[in-house]
């Protein structure tokens, strides 16, 4: 099976280790086989090695090296934030991040909502049953 | 002689603690007790002796002398401050208890009792729990608060909560295999005070949506659940 998400300058990835863990960065530089040097709009431009990368679809279109404003503004070209947070991978994140955030209280709302979902569905489908015994 | 205020630092600074820069003879004159003794004809100034209290007539000798010398203990002048509140608890906050009789029910805090234990309702009507004390490491603090302003807990002290002392009855046989259980009534008085207390509560929690069914459930653990891991 072909590889589909390549290491290359513009390819954006997720963070998945260390202090600027789950942060979008955009791949700006290799530096040698394990580095990459690595940018975003509200960091300090870094290296990083590739084991801590986790890679994604997502590509924008920049020279090598850009200087910080011609980053942003390719991003917001390519609208890395939107596709991201549409993507299924993204809304995940969203969504774990929300549920650990969580109060009790909203733990306890939470558990009723599913409660009362589960019973609608249970008595929808017993009247669907009961129409197709008839 | 217009009363002067008492000196506030020696005169005699420290070189080293306990060495001082003076002599005695040089702190003897710095003090000026060469003037006063020559204000007062030579002599310094004292008081007669206050007569000593006469001593009681019939002080019998004691019926037994310890073998060996024991030293007297230091008095313990120490008096234990109440706990420290966790910012986290305020009036009004859900807490959850972990232990004791009502362990897992979320409850009300009301306000902190002198001794330092907190002061807590469930309200009664909503999950069982009374007027109650409860220690503040055996509660977790949730961030879900309840107006209780119109509340008024200024009535309620440690001393509301002494048990009521059981008559002690003499040793006799017939007592003994008697089980005469003294009834254990609540006073009407305690009653009225738990639904001063609960009814402007809720009145509050029936404000806020779910939050009645959220005080009359129990906190559970599942499979799964961390709770260092929680928010709560």
């Amino acid at each position: 099976m072909p590889f589909k998400r390549y290491v290359e300058v513009g390819r954006v990835a997720l963070v998945n280790y260390g202090k600027e863990y789950g942060r979008i960065v955009v791949i700006v530089d290799v530096i040698d086989q394990n580095r990459a040097l690595v940018d975003a709009p509200d960091m300090v431009r870094g290296q990083i090695n590739f084991k801590r990368l986790s890679l994604t679809d997502i590509k924008v279109d920049i020279p090598r090296v850009p200087k910080k404003k011609t980053l942003i503004q390719a991003m917001e070209a390519a609208d890395v934030k939107n596709k991201w947070e549409n993507s299924s991978w993204g809304r995940k994140l969203i969504v774990q991040k929300r549920r650990a955030a969580l109060n009790d209280f909203d733990r306890f709302k939470v558990m009723v909502a599913k409660i009362k979902r589960g019973r609608a569905i249970r008595e929808e489908l017993a009247k669907l049953k009961k129409e197709n015994a008839a | 002689m217009a009363p002067s205020k008492p000196r506030s630092k020696s005169r005699n600074p420290l070189l080293i603690p306990g060495i001082g820069k003076f002599s005695r003879s040089k702190m003897y004159h710095k003090r000026g007790i060469w003037a006063i003794k020559a204000k007062h004809g030579g002599t310094f100034p004292r008081h007669d002796p206050k007569p000593a209290a006469p001593e009681p007539a019939s002080k019998k000798p004691p019926k037994f002398y310890p073998a060996d010398d024991v030293k007297t203990p230091v008095p313990n002048r120490r008096k234990p401050k109440p706990a420290k509140l966790r910012a986290s608890i305020t009036p009004g906050t859900v807490l959850i208890l972990l232990a004791g009789r009502f362990m897992g029910k979320r409850v009300v805090f009301l306000k902190q009792l002198p001794s330092g234990l907190l002061l807590i309702t469930g309200p009664f009507t909503v999950n069982g729990v009374p007027l109650r004390r409860v220690n503040q490491s055996y509660v977790i603090a949730t961030s879900t608060k309840i107006d209780i302003s119109g509340v008024n807990v200024d009535k309620f002290d440690d001393k509301c909560f002494a048990k009521d002392k059981k008559k002690r009855y003499k040793k006799s046989e017939s007592s003994f295999f008697e089980t005469d259980k003294q009834e254990k009534k609540l006073s009407q008085e305690k009653k009225d005070d738990q639904k001063a207390v609960d009814t402007p509560l809720i009145k509050a929690i029936e404000a806020v949506e779910y939050l009645r069914g959220y005080l009359g459930t129990k906190f559970t653990l599942r499979s799964g659940v961390k709770p260092h891991e929680l928010q709560f």
